[in-house]
């Protein structure tokens, strides 16, 4: 089977891959790019754990073939942090809010988006954003207090800048 | 109260630092099993069993061989014969034999040059099969007329006159039941179910394999124990296991499931077949589901008798439990031991059976047994508390065991903490909150045994003065933050100065997996013991440079002391003027402790649920649940906290949603996330925790293993809550909402 020239930009960096017409983002991502910080937990779109975002718009990599990144901006776990790491990812530390630590960078990259579009949310609203990311470990109790703490946080440093 | 609020004579012990490996884990860095690649490494898939149980003609692999970039295929011709016991059932669960015994076993494997193009070649494999009678039901595999799928399976204790699927039965007890349940006012006696569960780990099993034809060979893996699973791959393929290297990636989670093979082996015997290249095989989550380790399905019978003032007079179970096609893996030996544990009861006959069905090899989860014991008796001691009108915790406290009973199963408890939870259980707000309309609260107790194990743990002091820990069981839930903290607080360095790793099976002495609850309590235990070696000897050369006995040298905060004025006065030599001039002063200082760790804590935890029963659908809502477990120490108790949130999510699942669902065809309907729903962030409430601590005298700051018991109450809890919130007793687990609507519906008749 032929392949597609792939030409996309991941992390802000412009790069471009042979893909089979089948090949999901996901396995894109991590078999010719390297880039395994972004998980598959249930190739099904269940799970999560392999959320990244397209332009923006939060999705489970599992569920994208390769070839429908042409041309779009991909963001994941390994662009999360800039020079220091974002206050998402050191609140999860801080707080324990992961334990095996295998869908921490979906939940990471949900958590992210959410706050972009609600930097105030309810503990509801982040149960429910959060809810097709699953966790095995935690009972999501810590996850929960970790997005609410970097989340007043950013709101924090977001009103000293203003 | 988390020992961080109060006083000790600990510095680190009881403080919440950040976990080493946070940083990589949050940052994509850490490198789980299927993150791992090797030059020229091939990819695997396997083809599996459609069928709940048939014969295997035939299998062709010429089309998949045909197709070009297919490099090896493997199926049972390919493995060694002659094995028994437990690795013969190893071997005919990694690739089945003359039949295929449940939907989903490995028939055939294939090694291609990617991913896809494995897949592809897998559906290429023809294989014929004899499709024959199955049964996946516990009940319905013992009921006469079940076929029995594997004539022979009935080991010596199993009586005459028991179905064919019957491979173990056991029993014991102590005093005359009879008159225990003669001398009750009320004796009340019924049947409880659970469905298998899976353990439902978020990473799928993955491993990469390395054979060559000399016999020598790797595996990078995620697994909870390395030297098993280089043991059982080795006798699975007949090969020595000193000539397999095992190194254990991160692991995304295990419960249980991670202690034992699946597919494994066959990366190393695809690679031996494919001249040697490495072989990378990582499951679907269907695959996950449909042939790695559930739990049992379980069917029990419980009978107890209660005087009108809460006394148990006497108790009676029979269990028959399912742990799939293979014998030994349903916990029988578990479940009954654990059905009473919580309990100081005169008159107790415990009997069960281990039942064979078409169904995948059980792995452990969580408490393995426990749970299931939990759910039966806890719900009925429930249901005789509310029958007579008592309080739940109030007759726990009266029956509960305490130090120095005699437990159900024999042994005598030495220092236990079942009664501080419950009274924890019952000062908390929580179980004064006044309930709503349908509301309802539900209380019970649970029980692990802990384990020792086998252990050994290495540690190195460096030339700046830090100290290098090696230990041999894989970190799930933060173990190498507490045993760092350990090790921290026994050389009197900062946490910061420990660093814990995980080593391969060619680096330590065997250890067992991650398992039991072992892991802080055993590997911290020697590492503490290696450090206390260390110490000897970094006093040993402090001694000899002050021209002094070793023995008037005495170690504390990070250096060696002059012990007493007639020692001499030197100024203390810390850890780091040690290290540093270790080379001249005679050699590299290490310590390590190798041992079958004993004088593991029995743990006792008390959970207390609010629900909310919609009545129109028969959704249950966990309004609010509380954890309350003895840790004897909490070392680093946000993880403590976290082992007991966990566990109770995984049984708010099992008692609500979670259900392995077979057809009549002997399928798996639901081997997906979507369809096998395990609880969600939206399905939960916070999980309120306090952690009790009756320090475990036999370690050495009083650690007991927290990973288990707390997957245990929730079952009998949250049926409890939602028999105070509907009236209706729900024995079938789970409590799904059709159930619960029509015993709502029963009830008003």
């Amino acid at each position: 089977m032929s392949k597609i020239h792939v030409t996309t930009t991941v992390n802000g960096d412009p790069v471009e891959f042979l893909a089979d017409p089948r090949e999901t983002l996901l396995d894109a991502l991590r078999n010719h790019l390297d880039l395994t910080g972004t998980k598959e937990g249930c190739g099904t779109g269940d799970c999560g754990a392999c959320s990244v975002t397209v332009d923006g718009t939060l999705v489970c990599s599992c569920l994208m073939l390769a070839a429908e990144a042409n041309g779009k901006r991909v963001e994941t776990i390994e662009g999360m942090a800039k020079e220091e790491l974002h206050p998402l990812q050191r609140k999860f530390i801080e707080h324990a809010a992961l334990q095996c630590g295998f869908c921490t960078p979906g939940i990471l990259v949900a958590a992210k988006a959410l706050l972009e579009r609600n930097p105030d949310p309810t503990d509801t609203e982040v149960r429910y954003w959060l809810a097709g990311n699953l966790c095995r470990c935690t009972g999501y109790d810590k996850i929960i207090r970790a997005v609410q703490d970097a989340a007043a946080e950013m709101r924090q440093e977001h009103r000293g800048a203003a | 109260m988390a020992r961080d609020d109060v006083k000790t004579g600990y510095k680190y012990v009881g403080t919440r630092p950040n976990r080493p490996d946070g940083l990589d884990k949050v940052t994509g860095r850490a490198r789980y099993g299927a993150d791992f690649s090797l030059p020229g490494m091939l990819w695997a898939a396997v083809v599996r069993s459609p069928h709940a149980h048939a014969r295997i003609v035939k299998i062709d692999a010429s089309k998949a061989l045909a197709l070009e970039g297919v490099k090896a295929v493997v199926t049972r011709a390919d493995l060694p014969t002659g094995l028994t016991g437990e690795d013969l059932n190893l071997q005919d669960n990694t690739l089945a034999g003359e039949k295929a015994l449940y939907d989903g076993h490995a028939v055939a494997a294939v090694a291609a040059t990617s991913q896809l193009l494995a897949q592809d070649a897998a559906r290429l494999i023809e294989v014929t099969y004899e499709v024959l009678p199955h049964v996946t039901d516990v009940d319905a595999a013992m009921a006469p007329g079940a076929p029995v799928i594997r004539p022979g399976v009935a080991d010596y204790s199993v009586p005459e006159g028991m179905h064919g699927n019957v491979a173990r039965y056991m029993e014991f007890g102590h005093g005359d039941v009879e008159a225990g349940f003669a001398a009750a006012d009320l004796v009340r006696e019924h049947t409880y179910k659970t469905e298998a569960t899976h353990q439902g780990y978020i990473e799928p099993h993955a491993a990469v394999g390395q054979l060559g034809e000399d016999g020598r060979g790797e595996m990078w893996v995620c697994t909870q124990g390395h030297w098993y699973i280089r043991r059982m791959s080795a006798a699975v393929l007949g090969i020595e296991a000193a000539n397999l290297r095992v190194t254990p990636s991160e692991i995304g989670g295990g419960f249980g499931g991670k202690t034992t093979i699946f597919m494994e082996p066959l990366t190393l015997a695809l690679s031996k077949k494919a001249g040697g290249r490495p072989v990378k095989l990582v499951m679907s989550r269907s695959e996950v589901l449909r042939a790695t380790g559930p739990t049992a399905s379980a069917s029990m019978d419980v009978k107890i008798g209660m005087k009108k003032d809460g006394t148990i007079t006497a108790g009676q179970v029979f269990f028959r439990m399912q742990g799939g096609a293979f014998p030994g893996m349903s916990p029988i030996g578990e479940a009954l031991p654990c059905a009473f544990a919580c309990y100081d009861i005169p008159a107790l006959k415990h009997e069960a059976v281990e039942v064979i069905a078409n169904r995948p090899k059980a792995a452990a989860y969580r408490a393995p047994g426990s749970p299931m014991a939990a759910f039966a008796v806890e719900s009925m001691v429930d249901e005789l508390c509310r029958e007579l009108g008592l309080d739940p915790i109030e007759v726990r406290l009266k029956n509960g065991a305490k130090n120095g009973s005699k437990s159900s199963y024999g042994p005598v408890y030495n220092v236990i903490g079942l009664q501080e939870t419950l009274e924890a259980a019952k000062a908390h707000p929580n179980y004064a909150i006044p309930l709503g309309p349908n509301q309802g609260r539900g209380v019970a107790s649970g029980f692990w045994f802990n384990h020792g194990g086998e252990t050994s743990v290495s540690l190195a002091v460096g030339e700046d003065g830090t100290a290098t820990v090696m230990i041999g069981t894989p970190d799930i839930g933060g173990s190498r933050a507490s045993i760092g903290l350990m090790v921290a607080e026994t050389l009197g360095i900062p946490y910061e100065d420990v660093r814990v790793n995980v080593v391969e099976t060619g680096a330590l002495g065997v250890n067992e997996p991650t398992h039991g609850s072992r892991a802080t309590f055993a590997s911290g235990k020697a590492a503490v013991e290696a450090a206390n070696q260390a110490i000897k000897e970094m006093c040993k050369r402090a001694a000899a440079e002050w021209e002094i006995d070793a023995e008037a040298v005495e170690w504390k905060d990070g250096a060696a002391h002059p012990a007493g004025p007639n020692a001499g006065k030197f100024p203390p030599m810390t850890i780091g003027e040690i290290g540093s001039k270790m080379g001249g002063s005679g050699g590299p200082i290490s310590g390590h402790h190798e041992v079958t760790a004993g004088g593991y804590g029995a743990s006792f935890g008390t959970h207390v649920v609010d629900v909310e029963v919609d009545p129109e659908t028969g959704r249950t809502t966990v309004l609010r649940y509380l954890v309350v477990q003895d840790a004897g120490t909490a070392i680093h108790p946000a993880y403590v906290e976290g082992q007991y949130q966990g566990g109770a999510a995984q049984g708010i699942g099992w008692a609500l949603n979670e259900e392995y669902v077979y057809g009549p065809d002997g399928r798996l309907q639901n081997p997906v996330f979507l369809d096998y729903r395990i609880p969600v962030a939206s399905d939960l409430p916070m999980i309120d925790t306090v952690i009790v601590e009756v320090p475990n005298p036999g370690h050495p700051y009083g650690v007991r293993g927290v990973g288990e018991t707390g997957i245990t109450p929730p079952l009998p809890a949250i049926a409890s809550a939602i028999a105070g919130a509907t009236g209706a007793r729900i024995r079938s687990l789970p409590c799904s909402p059709p159930k619960v609507l029509a015993a709502i519906k029963a009830l008003k008749g």
